[in-house]
Order: structure tokens, then sequence, then C-alpha cells
């Protein structure tokens, strides 16, 4: 084993759960089939809602824009395929809400080409012009969070960006969508990286990637061209790696400020992927209309890795990839941070990286939920050094406040690192997550 | 085909755990407490055997009809009581009589345990407080001590374990001395290979101190006991008895001697590190450790008892609270630990 050998960067803390990643990563990413009929949600990012530029009926191309954005912090919807407008209305949202989309049904007799837009050139596009194409094109944050990428591109007034951090750890088990895309789509992140270094005038480029996918970071390295300020870093294999304070802590030794973005050091991380995706995108002048998706877990028949038009709801997608009876649970994301889902009815859309089904033996009953014995596995646990023991009974004695005051609970970023370890099986993560909802409640009041 | 949605379960993040567990912990803590358990029925017998059932089967049966009263349902499924009731028995001198053995062990889990609200409040290690009852309570049967390896010891039984109840203990076999009690009180040095591999007089657990550092490891191997604890006492007892024993080698006993006499080891490894009345960081703990280290020399050089460990932890354990109040893991992108 090389990591006994060569001890790879980290961060302190953190934890180390099953990866599950072998029953995926080296299944090459396949094209899914369109549905009958596609979901579009008009927010499938933070910020505000694209306004739809189509009417009920109308026909569309694949890759024409359907909803443009609704001012700096939104991103414009392209249809995902060739077909006809069946309704604007209400579409189901993982939140359990109804939510403003578009109803698609794609024809089944065309030929799904892609319409083209006016591609922007590398070399004489400007900083402002690429950052209004990587806006144009629909592209949010790939990984999960779904924020548009434009945004953190242009840093506020008296800062300014001299990394770039390219984000390829995917530390959630089970995932495998960043390790795929890094192995076939090698040439699309250099170039997407181009884009991105011009766009925010930094001067280098650091790759980060777990330890578990060295093929990977291999491949990366030797597909660097020359020219380009690109460096690959391996880091131990550790939850969360990835998330954005814990990379830029293991790849530059400094820690983004309490309450602050990574801006402030001078730092940028954008997903792999999302950088892919800019690199095919942009010099098409084309918009995502489909995303790299991981489906695995117990309950799935055909795990691997797809290529799935943007609106393919899950109950279909799960029926193609032959899903057993007894699935008892299926959540968004990886297991650590993922949503279970209460209906099969939503739709894929640009945050969603995987989805795992597993079946009643892979969940297990409840287990009992003991008393806190104060062991201290969750301090030893949380990656940012907070105290979820102590956190804990806060929330529990309703003491918000001093949850936000005294023990920086608004930092949390919810890996659940702690619940993960937790003997007493106390949903720390989650009385976290609530806390946190009244605190900012309370204090926008 | 994929299900109708009624049967989807819904949980929030995360959906996998880490499988371990309190009743897992808790069980693994009475493995390692095992070997000890085992030397002490060789060392003692038969009395040996009956104090440590009794005093286990009391704690139980007290926890059990405590929950049972408060119309919840039984705790004993944690195991964290079957802990406390064979701590609790290591603890004890052999031959002390049954009904106090159990008197103990009933104030011990309903004082120090189901009062302050059951597993995970008590303030105090219930195992001490049974024990600190006792020593309080009969200060002479708690301190009278049989010498190990009798000859018959495993087809009589010393008749002070069968002591009718608020009758006086008779002790009718060879009684002896603790090494720490000879040291005090007759300025005596035990042999060191007799104290490190235990062939002395103490309390029924208390005196295999290998055995006691042999569980002790596994705990640490499986990620179930602080480690800091005991080696921050080990360390502070070690030095501060050092110093003395350097300026005035006569007067005060060795640190190698301090470190394997009386209930130290047992103490250490498995009384200190309990995780409910110990500190939450690992500066905490080693503060912790610190001060219980400290207090042991304090009382056992000049104290009026021989032996302090009991004490100090129990002091110890009050301050925890305290220490996890000042000290503070440092949060991410801060400067000062806790600060805002």
């Amino acid at each position: 084993m090389s990591t006994f050998f060569h001890r790879h960067q980290s961060f302190g803390h953190g934890v180390h759960p099953p990866e599950s990643k072998a029953d995926t990563c080296r299944s090459k990413i396949r094209q899914f089939p369109f549905a009958p009929i596609l979901v579009i949600p008009l927010s499938q990012h933070m910020g505000k809602p694209a306004v739809p530029v189509v009417r009920q009926g109308e026909e569309v191309l694949r890759g024409q824009r359907i909803a443009k954005a609704d001012g700096f912090m939104s991103v414009p919807q392209h249809a995902p395929a060739t077909g006809i407008v069946r309704r604007l209305g209400l579409v189901p949202s993982i939140s359990g809400q109804m939510v403003p989309g578009i109803y698609l049904k794609p024809h089944p007799g065309s030929s799904q080409e892609t319409i083209e837009g006016e591609p922007c050139d590398l070399a004489t596009a400007s900083a402002d012009e690429i950052i209004t194409a990587i806006q144009s094109a629909g592209v949010v944050g790939l990984g999960g969070a779904a924020f548009p990428t434009h945004v953190k591109l242009q840093p506020p007034d008296g800062q300014s960006i001299d990394t770039l951090i390219i984000n390829g750890v995917e530390c959630e088990p089970y995932l495998t969508t960043d390790h795929r895309v890094m192995l076939e789509q090698t040439a699309d992140i250099h170039t997407g990286i181009r884009y991105l270094l011009k766009a925010t005038g930094a001067e280098r480029a650091i790759i980060g990637v777990e330890a578990n996918k060295l093929d990977a970071a291999d491949a990366l390295r030797a597909a660097v061209p020359a020219d380009l300020p690109v460096s690959v870093e391996v880091l131990e294999v550790k939850y969360p790696a990835g998330a954005e304070k814990m990379l830029i802590t293991v790849l530059l030794g400094r820690e983004v400020p309490s309450g602050g973005l990574p801006v402030e050091l001078g730092v940028v991380v954008v997903n792999v992927a999302t950088t892919a995706e800019i690199g095919r995108l942009l010099p098409h002048g084309r918009g995502i209309q489909e995303r790299v998706v991981t489906i695995s877990g117990g309950a799935v028949g055909r795990k691997g890795n797809y290529r799935i038009p943007i609106g393919t709801p899950l109950r279909f997608a799960l029926e193609q990839v032959e899903v057993s009876e007894d699935v008892s649970r299926v959540f968004l994301g990886g297991p650590m941070m993922g949503q279970a889902l209460s209906s099969l009815d939503i739709p894929i859309t640009k945050g969603t990286s995987g989805f795992v089904a597993f079946t009643a033996a892979q969940t297990g009953d409840r287990p009992n939920e003991y008393p806190c014995i104060r062991c201290g596995y969750c301090v030893d646990a949380c990656p940012i050094y907070l105290n979820p023991c102590e956190l804990g009974l806060l929330a529990k004695n309703a003491e918000y406040e001093q949850m936000a005051d005294d023990f920086h609970l608004m930092d949390c970023f919810e890996c659940g690192s702690c619940s993960y370890v937790c003997p007493s099986h106390i949903p720390l993560v989650q009385r976290f997550r609530l806390s946190k909802a009244i605190v900012r409640k309370r204090r926008a009041n | 085909m994929p299900p109708p949605d009624k049967t989807l379960e819904i949980h929030t993040s995360p959906h996998i755990a880490s499988g371990t567990s309190v009743d897992i912990i808790m069980r693994n803590v009475v493995l390692a407490l095992l070997p000890a358990c085992a030397f002490a029925i060789y060392l003692f017998g038969l009395t040996a055997l009956l104090t440590l059932t009794a005093a286990t089967l009391s704690c139980l049966v007290t926890e059990h009809l405590l929950c049972r009263a408060r119309g919840g349902a039984s705790t004993l499924g944690d195991w964290s009581v079957a802990v406390t009731g064979l701590l609790y028995g290591l603890t004890l001198p052999p031959g002390l009589p049954l009904w106090m053995v159990v008197t103990g062990g009933v104030i011990g889990v309903g004082v120090g345990k189901f009062l302050f609200g059951g597993l995970g409040y008590n303030a105090f290690n219930p195992a001490l407080v049974g024990r600190a009852f006792l020593q309080a309570a009969f200060p002479v049967a708690m301190t009278t001590w049989y010498a190990p390896l009798g000859a018959d010891r495993f087809t009589s039984l010393p008749s002070s374990t069968l002591t009718f109840p608020f009758a006086s203990p008779v002790y009718d076999v060879v009684t002896g001395a603790t090494p720490l009690a000879a040291m005090k009180f007759d300025g005596e040095v035990t042999a060191a290979t007799e104290l490190v591999m235990g062939l002395t007089s103490g309390s029924t657990g208390e005196t295999g101190s290998l055995l006691i550092l042999l569980g002790g490891a596994y705990l640490v191997a499986r990620n179930m006991m602080n480690w800091r604890i005991p080696c921050a006492i080990f360390v502070t007892v070690f030095v501060i008895s050092g110093i003395f024993y350097l300026v005035d080698p006569i007067a005060y006993p060795s640190p190698v001697f301090m470190l394997f006499a009386g209930g130290l080891m047992l103490g250490a490894v498995f009384m200190a590190t309990d995780m409910v009345a110990s500190p939450l960081t690992g500066l905490g703990c080693v503060l912790y450790g610190a001060l219980i280290g400290a207090l042991v020399v304090v009382i056992r050089l000049w104290g009026g008892l021989p032996e302090g460990v009991m004490y100090a932890i129990l002091i110890a354990n009050a301050v925890s609270p305290h220490i996890d109040g000042l000290i503070q893991p440092r949060v991410y992108g801060t400067r000062k630990p806790g600060a805002r």
C-alpha cells in the first residue's frame, strides 16, 4: 500500500467511513435514455429562480434556452431534449413542496442533436466575457451545493483571487462521478481551468484528489499542458476532506476565517466536474442539459455512472438501473450528507451528484438512543473543532443563542461526522441544522 | 420496479453509522476487567469470587428496581451498571462482610448514579461513591486485609465474609498490611517484584497491575479509553514522588513503588477514565489526570490515610465539568480558544 510508505496531506480530526466506491469507480460513464417526460424545476441553484422564455405547446430543441437568468444571482435553464413543452406549472421538489417548473416531453423520433450557441473563444474573450459565458451556460456547482459558479468567480471590491483550487476530492462514500470525470474528461478539465484562470486572474491552479483515486491524479498530471500552471496534490483518504474549508487548509495551510469566505484568502474553490463542464460547454456555446450521476447502493441492480438528462424523474432512473423491490431508503448525494426522499417523482437536477438506494437490510433497525456519555468521540471527529457534545446538550435545552454566540454553531457545515461516530446514536447534526435555522430566523426578525 | 412512495423510509443524514454503541463500549470494558477479576480470584479465592458477585448483582438489581420504580424501562441493556458493579467489587477488601458489599452497591448506584439522573449524568464515578460510603461507615472493615494466596482459599470462606448484618466481623485468617500501610505506618518497603506481580495484600482487584494495564491497553487499542488520563496520572505521580525520593530516599517511597502500590493502577486505568465523569478534550484530560496524580501523592505522603486514589478521583470528578468549561477546542478559523 502506497499510503503506508507515503503519508498524504490531511487535516486534523475527521472520520473514516467505509468508502463503498468499488462498485462504481470502474464503471465508465454511460449515456442514459430520455424519460417519457422531463421535469425541469426553474430553481436548481441557490439564488433567484430562472424565468421561463417558452410557452405551453412550444417545440424546443435540445440545448435551447428555455428559461433565462433573473438577475445576477441566477442562471438560465436549457432544454435537456428536443421535444414539446407540455406544461408550465408546479413540479415536485425534494423539500416536499411543489415549486415552479417546466414539463418537457421529448420527441421519440428526434435525432436529439444539441444546438450550439455562440462559442466563447478562450484566446480572445475577456475575463468578464468568460464569466458571462459561464452564467449563460447555466453553470452551478455540480458537487451538490449548486451555487452559481459565475458569482464566486467575481471577488468583492478590494479583494482578488490568486489561487484556483479544483476540488476532485469526492470524499462522500459511494459517489464516483468526479472520479470518472477526472479519468474520462481530463482534457475538458484542463480547458476548464484555462477559462477559470483567465476569468479570475488567478496565477495558479491546484487540483486536490483523494488518495483512493491515484489513477485520476496520474491521468490529470500526465495531461497538464506545459504552459498551464497546474499542480495535482493527493490528499489522505478521510471524510470530509472535500469540504471547501478542509481542502483549503490541507493545500495552503491556512484557515478560512470563521464566518468568512475563501476569497478572503485569495482563493476560489471549484468542483472538478463543474470545471470539466465549463471546458466542455464554453467552446461550443452550449448550456448544461445533462450531468454525470452515480447510482449505487445495495438495492440497485446496475450500479454505475450515467450521463443523465436534467429533469429525469428518479422513478424512471431507478427503473432503468433495475432497483430491487426491497428498496427502503433513497437519498440524493452520498450517505453522509445526502437527503432522503419521500417521493420518487422528483427529478435529477444540476446539483444531483448521485443517488443511493439502500435495502431494508442495509438501513437496519433504528438503533437505541442512549444518553450522552461524554465519550468525546464527536469532539475528536468534528473537522472544524466545534464541541458537538456541548452543542448537542444546549440544543436539547433550546439554548440556541448560546450555541451561536459561545460555541460557533453557525460555522457548522453539517458534514455529519459527529452523528456518524456517536455511540449513543444522538442525531447531533440534525439538531444543529434545526438550531441553525432557528437562529437564522430569529436574527432575520 | 420502484416501490410506491409510502414504503420509502425518511431519515436525516448521515445514513450510515460507525457501528459503535454505548453497550458495545461497556461490554468491552467488562471484557477488559475480566483478567483482573480472574487474578483476584486466584489470589484470594472464594471470598473474592463472592465479593465480586455480590457487588455486581447488588448494582444490577438496584438499577433495575429503581428504573422500574420510576416507571421507565430497565437500563441494564446499556451494560454500564455491569461495569460499575465489577469495578466496585474490585476496589473492596477481600473478606469484607457481604452485607456491607451489598449496602455499598445500593448506595453507589442509587445515590451515585440514579439520583443524578442515571447514565450520562453521574458527576462522580458510582463505584467510588459506593466505596467512599463504606470507607466512612465501616472504616475498620474497609482497612482489614487478608494476605494473598492463603492455603485454603478455594475450600473455605473467612468467617468475616458471612458476618450477619450489623454484627462486627470476626477475622480468623491471617491478615496482612497492604504495601502502602506497611510503608506509612511501619516504614517497610515491599519488594519490587512482589509489588509488580501483585502478590501482596490489597483490595480484591487492585494488585494485578500488569493485568490491569493489559486491559487498559486493549481498550485504548479499540479507542474506548482516553489514554491521556492514565498517562497523565502516571507521569505526575512518578515525577512528583520522584523529586521527593531524590531529595530524601529514606523518608519517601520510590516513584516505582508509588505507581505499583495500592489502587493507583486500577484507579488510573479504569476509574478515572469513566467517560461521563472525565473531561471531553485532550488537554482537559491531561489536566484532569495531572490533578489526580498530584492529589494521590499529597494524600499518600502527607495525609492521614495510606491510600488516596479514591478521594483524588472523586475530587477530580467534581472539577471535571469546570475543566471542560475552561478548555474548549480552538474552533477552525478563530484565533483564540473559544474566541467569539
